[in-house]
């Protein structure tokens, strides 16, 4: 008779009820017992790691092996504060891991480590806080990194959405690895890693209450894997920008902007979903503007770009990886963009906030 | 979508703007009336397209820029009121008043909401029966409809708590009063399609008749745009002046007639004040004499706000159409998008914002000759 599977751990709860109200109160945030209950049932079961497992103040990695031989650290750090915490395609807690670690991973870097801080709203469920956590926990796991410390607070109600997270992320660049504006030439190619402008769309989508034939979901995805592909494909990569809020129009401005080059694009060859496009048509809105969590914007050297193209079709967050413009020494600072009837308009970097537009 | 790439196809628009070429020998000037259409046009480049012969002329047809000043101030003045609930379409929250905007009541915690509908406003009505819910009831004849049937709707339902700040504005009238301004310069006008999908077209003929001017209805996608521009050629050329309906996948000759009955139910016509240009007579609507206990301006007391533009702001000329955006001393200077001085560089349909946003700052480097921008 086969000996059954050993039990899986991994995922294990305690089951012993937290005290009094299944909700956070302010004593969550206090220090005290109840905080302590909070990190022993929320985020360790989530978060699982030997790192973390310590609960000091603070936590001690080596990262000797990855710097030896020109290695070198990047860090970052993003707050994430969205409406609502759950949404189709992910969650804040899909935003807050993911986010960090493609913010790494724009500078060439392999996200190793995370920390997350808390900063939670009087009245949330802590159901709600412990799903947000899991799905953190989910996220890190498939991305390849460790949360290892953390922290808590908890604010009055009304003072906040539910939950604001905060991620700081440290990552290892490779040596050989330079990635930067200096680097960029009239003549090279701007990618784009899939369809532009979902996450902004699926996140408006629920928020305002509008149904679409299709169900547009964020794209939020964790793209360090498919930058250490392009990057083995051709290590000379200019310069990664993900396009997150402002969309596609704000990060080519700034890119044109850091280079004092011109860049051009072809409104054709952007690639978006309909049902997308069919969304920012009925409201009035520019999909280049649109949020993107889980794309990047890539230039790269002209006569590499058809084999770091190939490189990003082959893994799963750049299979719809087309070219979408150049980089020209006319326009300087200025994104031109050739029109679907051929054309041209400058692409200005919104504002702030897009308003749906009346009619 | 599918439906809409058919309307934005490249070599289909170099065919029309070919034709456009081959027909036009003497200069003209066309004026496309809404906000809409000069957004679409600006944004894929249509008058690049064009001969020299044929310039185009951004109409007054934006409904959040001639939205008068005293409006917006009353707005503001209704929306900080505690216990209101403030509803409005999106774009109307930037719009400068004489001293705010929308959003920096909101911001000091007045509760503005943003909604797609006016029916979104009776429901917030219906659902905070112990607060104020005011919906800001702007547009031309194509948002009238719906307001219209907002008004009926809290009425059925009961609802004490709703009212409506009107300001709704009216094509025919504006083409009237540019027809008969002393500067005009307009030779055709391209109606606005989507007026047009309620009213019909049947109040076109007397004016067309009466000023002798081409008057085309016209779509919103590039190649409506083309077409439309084409046929309001043709017209000049033969020294035509009819009604014709370029849009006819959406517009008929009487239009909806089930919305023109709610409006002339709900609403009546009231002379008003257009931002920037002035009283045009008979070119509004009012909630009609049966509803106004819907009105916000009589629930509120806001009817004797007044207030005062910008000297700088000359939005009144470019609405209609005696003075390109770029060509304003202050365009780009004391008045941008960041710090609009007028509505026209608010409305993302303005024809300022479509300008500044567009870069029409300075020539596209790529382009060749814009003489529109120029």
């Amino acid at each position: 008779m086969p000996r059954p599977d050993p039990p899986d751990v991994s995922r294990f709860t305690c089951p012993a009820p937290l005290a009094d109200d299944p909700h956070i109160v302010l004593g969550h945030g206090g220090g005290g017992t109840l905080s302590r209950e909070l990190i022993e049932h929320v985020f360790l079961p989530a978060f699982t790691n030997p790192l973390l497992a310590g609960l000091g103040d603070s936590t001690v990695v080596d990262l000797a092996a990855d710097l030896a031989g020109g290695g070198r650290l990047v860090l970052s750090t993003d707050s994430y504060v969205v409406r609502p915490l759950f949404f189709p395609g992910g969650s804040i807690g899909d935003l807050a891991v993911n986010g960090t670690v493609n913010d790494l991973a724009m500078s060439g870097g392999r996200p190793r480590y995370l920390t997350a801080g808390f900063i939670v709203e009087e009245g949330l469920p802590i159901g709600t806080l412990a799903e947000v956590a899991a799905r953190m926990g989910r996220a890190a796991a498939a991305a390849g990194v460790m949360i290892v410390t953390g922290d808590t607070k908890v604010v009055e109600r009304g003072h906040g959405d539910g939950v604001y997270i905060n991620t700081a992320g440290v990552g290892i660049v490779p040596p050989g690895i330079t990635i930067g504006p200096e680097a960029v030439r009239p003549g090279d190619v701007v990618l784009a890693s899939g369809t532009v402008g979902d996450h902004g769309m699926a996140i408006m989508s629920v928020r305002e209450g509008l149904s679409f034939e299709a169900e547009i979901a964020s794209d939020t995805a964790p793209l360090h894997g498919l930058v250490a592909a392009m990057l083995a494909a051709c290590p000379a990569i200019r310069l990664l920008r993900d396009p997150t809020r402002g969309g596609v129009a704000t990060s080519l401005g700034e890119i044109a902007a850091a280079t004092g080059l011109g860049i051009e694009i072809d409104e054709r060859a952007v690639p978006i979903r309909p049902a997308v496009a069919a969304a920012c048509e009925i409201l009035g809105l520019d999909p280049l503007q649109v949020a993107n969590e889980g794309k990047l914007l890539a230039v790269v050297p002209g006569g590499a770009a058809a084999a770091i193209l190939a490189a990003m079709r082959g893994h799963e967050h750049g299979r719809d990886a087309v070219a979408i413009g150049r980089v020209v020494d006319g326009h300087p600072r200025r994104v031109v963009m050739r029109t679907r009837i051929g054309a041209t308009r400058i692409v200005p970097m919104p504002l702030g906030e897009q308003l749906p537009r009346i009619c | 979508m599918k439906h809409l790439a058919e309307y934005r196809d490249a070599d289909t628009a170099r065919r029309l703007a070919a034709e456009i070429r081959r027909v036009a020998t003497r200069p003209w000037a066309l004026m496309e009336v809404c906000g809409g259409q000069t957004h679409s046009i600006i944004r894929n480049g249509v008058d690049q397209l064009l001969p020299p012969e044929v310039e185009l002329i951004h109409g007054p047809g934006c409904p959040v820029c001639v939205t008068p000043l005293e409006t917006i101030d009353r707005a503001l003045g209704i929306a900080a009121t505690p216990g209101v609930i403030f509803c409005s379409f999106g774009d109307m929250l930037r719009v400068p008043g004489s001293r705010d905007n929308l959003l920096a009541v909101k911001a000091r915690g007045a509760d503005v909401r943003v909604v797609y509908s006016p029916l979104d406003a009776v429901t917030l009505a219906r659902t905070h029966s112990d607060r104020e819910v005011v919906f800001l009831a702007i547009g031309f004849e194509t948002t009238a409809p719906a307001n219209a049937m907002a008004v009926k709707l809290a009425r059925q339902q009961g609802l004490a708590n709703f009212s409506l700040l009107v300001s709704h504005v009216l094509v025919p009238p504006a083409i009237e009063a540019i027809m008969r301004s002393p500067g005009n310069r307009v030779n055709a006008f391209l109606a606005a399609g989507h007026v047009c999908s309620v009213m019909g077209t049947w109040q076109y003929p007397p004016l067309a008749a009466r000023f002798r001017v081409p008057i085309v209805v016209t779509g919103f996608e590039p190649l409506d745009l083309l077409e439309g521009i084409r046929r309001a050629v043709v017209q000049l050329e033969a020294g035509r002046h009819d009604v014709e309906n370029a849009y006819a996948r959406v517009v008929t000759e009487l239009g909806n007639e089930a919305a023109q009955r709610v409006i002339a139910e709900v609403f009546a016509p009231v002379d008003r004040a257009w931002r920037g240009i002035g009283v045009i007579p008979a070119s509004g609507w009012r909630l009609a004499d049966a509803y106004r206990d819907f009105d916000a301006e009589l629930r509120f007391a806001v009817g004797d706000v007044t207030a005062v533009e910008s000297p700088l702001c000359r939005s009144g000329d470019v609405l209609k159409g005696t003075l390109k955006p770029n060509q304003c001393p202050a365009f780009g200077r004391e008045c941008t998008p960041r710090t609009p001085l007028g509505a026209t560089m608010v409305s993302s349909e303005g024809a300022c914002a479509a300008y500044y946003h567009a870069g029409r700052r300075v020539e596209p480097a790529t382009a060749g000759a814009t003489h529109a921008s120029s």
